[in-house]
């Protein structure tokens, strides 16, 4: 796909500094866990592992192509034949709730420590592929490179301390934060960590100024179309939701949702536990829906949207060629297809010629029955079928408005993943499907 | 170190500084209480309340960025003119010819930043649970500074004038002509007609609006850049300053009772 000037130049360059980085990155955690003098082995470990990482540096800085370490063809062209948006949506999940159930074991250092190199390798063995490189390496997509690493420190953080923290709790020991409560002035105490920060963060926006030239690319043209087209990062998961909505619903009404349920959140979460420090055991409920909503539905399509959509919004596997000719079936279905045509095997209702505005409202609701059941069943049903059932206790709680108002959150938040399911396995276009009114839903 | 002190000892320097140096315990609170821009601080503080593995320092980066952003976006004005005949030009001209040029690459990579620390700073009070009361106002005003931020990063996204920047406005905007009733490809909006005229046309609608024409086009460069430089910024600048009132009258930054 690229010249050979392109790859040496910009990849293997990039990827000489990039081993070297983890290599220094291992040779000081190698020496601090040695001064330690309880950490020997893992000490031995890591200077080893820097070691290899001097060699594939100085590998990507050969000149030759050819020596640039990078992942087995085969292992790449499996990851593209397996993946698709099923197995990346599921694998994603799989791998949350993981992290998620064995938190206590990832949150170890050596163990995170080991996690991070691990992907830190796999990323430069990806990047030696140019079809991986030329994706990653726009400079729009730097940021979320870099996004997806400080989720996963700073996750790290949290979590480390919200298990040590429950811990303290279940032994009836006061939490790490109240342990610490003693005074200091801010002067000098915060104000030169403020300082420090700053200087911090001037010096780290200078080095990323200075190494990545901001893109520009043609003039504007409205007669030129891109493919794909795709809307700023940070709203391409909102762009992936078109895929399973209609733009009514995944660019306007879900969004407004998301805004309006977050500012409903401090009013809904009547737990008075957890205000102030790390914990998660003592609010698991909001800690989960919290995680789904922003890792599974937020942060993950993000990455699809960014890394995996290609032209005409296909899927394409990390190393795979983005072809504008990749065709992709579309066999769809509506509901009120699949109930009167393919179930009852009678053609769709449809009001005669001359029906009246009224009439023809009345053939349009017969014809959306089933889809207009389910949501009603969904909508309106199931929330107070919920408070008397698996939700009892947050319905005491809470009190009629403040409980419907949640319910109803979650449950327009998880027509998300359900559509996505429904997609999937019976291939369903639109559950309610009024043309009529624009109304797809 | 008499040359420092005939400075700290003449009228000049003591009609700025309302203090003496910070040096004593004494000076080091009335430094706090007597200087304008750290008045914003309390005097003391829990020491797990600036203990970075607790704050991430994520609020505070935000708002540097912010003002980052702020001075390397007066400076980008200098050079920009936003016009179909000049934004292109300009951007070049700033890539090729001007001295610091760089500050383009500071600007926008300062923004992608901004996105991402705003997104950390939310992560943390989530899982510190500091939304809970006394602060549930508080981030219901961090909410609209998110959105604020979003809205500060998609106008300005547009400035540049080259492919990527009209097409991703355009995709983006495209959404807000499916606004229920009030676009024009909106569910609902075939019902606003009065005597068989629709009242809700390309014209009209939300995303009429929005772009100040059919397409993104001059009319649109210059509605975002007035919104880019102008009215998000100040809406955001108002909401900063009763975002950090708040946190001190809230009862300063969040800890276990």
């Amino acid at each position: 796909m690229h010249s050979n000037g392109f790859f040496l130049n910009d990849v293997a360059g990039f990827l000489g500094g990039y081993y070297a980085f983890i290599a220094i990155m291992n040779g000081i955690a190698a020496l601090v866990l040695w001064r330690k003098k309880d950490a020997t082995t893992w000490a031995f470990v890591w200077s080893v592992f820097a070691g290899i990482m001097m060699i594939f540096a100085s590998l990507a800085l050969s000149g030759s192509k050819s020596m640039v370490p990078i992942l087995p063809e085969a292992i790449r062209g499996l990851v593209n034949n397996l993946s698709g948006p099923v197995l990346y949506t599921l694998g994603t999940t799989a791998i949350l709730v993981v992290l998620y159930v064995f938190r206590k074991f990832f949150v170890q250092p050596m163990v995170a420590w080991t996690v991070l190199n691990v992907s830190l390798l796999l990323l430069g063995l990806s990047m030696a592929d140019e079809n991986f490189a030329a994706i990653v390496m726009k400079p729009d997509n730097v940021p979320i490179v870099g996004l997806v690493y400080l989720l996963a420190f700073f996750t790290w953080v949290a979590t480390k301390q919200a298990v040590v923290n429950d811990e303290r709790i279940k032994q009836g020991l006061p939490v790490i934060e109240k342990v610490n409560d003693e005074k200091v002035l801010v002067w000098p105490d915060l104000v030169y960590t403020e300082l420090i920060c700053m200087i911090a963060v001037s010096a780290l926006l200078l080095v990323w100024a200075i190494f990545l030239p901001a893109p520009l690319e043609e003039p504007a043209s409205s007669v030129k179309t891109p493919n794909p087209s795709k809307a700023p990062w940070y709203f391409l998961g909102l762009q992936e939701m078109l895929v399973y909505f209609d733009p009514w619903y995944a660019g306007v009404v879900l969004p407004s949702l998301v805004v309006f349920g977050l500012m409903a959140m401090p009013y809904l979460d009547f737990n008075k536990k957890g205000n102030g420090y790390y914990s998660i055991e003592e609010r698991k409920f909001s800690y989960l829906v919290w995680q789904f909503g922003f890792f599974e539905l937020w942060i993950t399509l993000i990455i699809l949207g960014t890394f995996l959509r290609g032209p005409n919004w296909n899927f394409f596997g990390p190393f795979e060629y983005w072809t504008p000719y990749k065709v992709e079936v579309l066999n769809n279905v509506d509901l009120p297809q699949m109930f009167w045509v393919q179930w009852l095997n009678q053609p769709l209702p449809r009001a005669p010629q001359d029906a009246g505005l009224l009439s023809q409202i009345g053939y349009i609701l017969m014809r959306e029955s089933p889809g207009l059941l389910v949501m009603g069943v969904y909508l309106v049903a199931l929330p107070p079928l919920m408070a008397v059932t698996i939700f009892r206790g947050f319905y005491a709680k809470m009190g009629f408005i403040r409980y419907m108002v949640m319910s109803n959150l979650m449950l327009l938040m998880l027509t998300l993943p359900l559509k996505m399911a429904l997609r999937w396995t019976l291939n369903l276009k639109y559950i309610i499907s009024i043309p009529e009114f624009s109304l797809n839903f | 170190m008499a040359i420092g002190e005939t400075i700290r000892n003449s009228q000049i320097w003591k009609s700025i500084f309302r203090h003496p140096m910070p040096l004593d315990r004494r000076n080091r609170i009335v430094v706090m209480l007597t200087n304008f821009f750290l008045h914003l601080h309390p005097v003391s503080i829990k020491k797990q309340g600036i203990a970075l593995s607790f704050t991430w320092c994520m609020g505070g980066v935000t708002f540097f960025l912010f003002l980052v952003e702020t001075v390397t976006g007066v400076l980008l004005m200098f050079y920009y003119r936003p016009t179909l005949e000049w934004a292109y030009n300009d951007i070049l001209a700033l890539r090729d010819v001007t001295s610091l040029g760089i500050l383009r690459e500071l600007h926008r990579w300062g923004a992608h930043a901004m996105v991402i620390t705003t997104w950390l700073h939310m992560y943390r009070v989530f899982l510190t649970g500091s939304y809970k009361p006394p602060r549930e106002f508080n981030w219901v005003i961090g909410v609209i500074l998110l959105l604020l931020t979003l809205l500060l990063s998609f106008t300005g996204y547009l400035l540049p004038w080259d492919q990527l920047a009209i097409w991703a406005i355009t995709v983006g905007s495209n959404m807000a002509r499916a606004t229920p009733i009030l676009g024009y490809e909106g569910p609902g909006s075939q019902l606003l007609t009065i005597g068989g005229i629709d009242m809700i046309t390309d014209g009209s609608d939300a995303r009429f609006g929005l772009l100040g024409a059919r397409f993104v086009g001059e009319e649109t460069l210059n509605r975002f850049y007035v919104l880019h430089c102008i009215a998000i910024p100040l809406a955001t600048a108002l909401l900063l300053a009763i975002h950090f009132w708040r946190v001190r009258k809230d009862g300063g930054i969040s800890g276990p009772l």
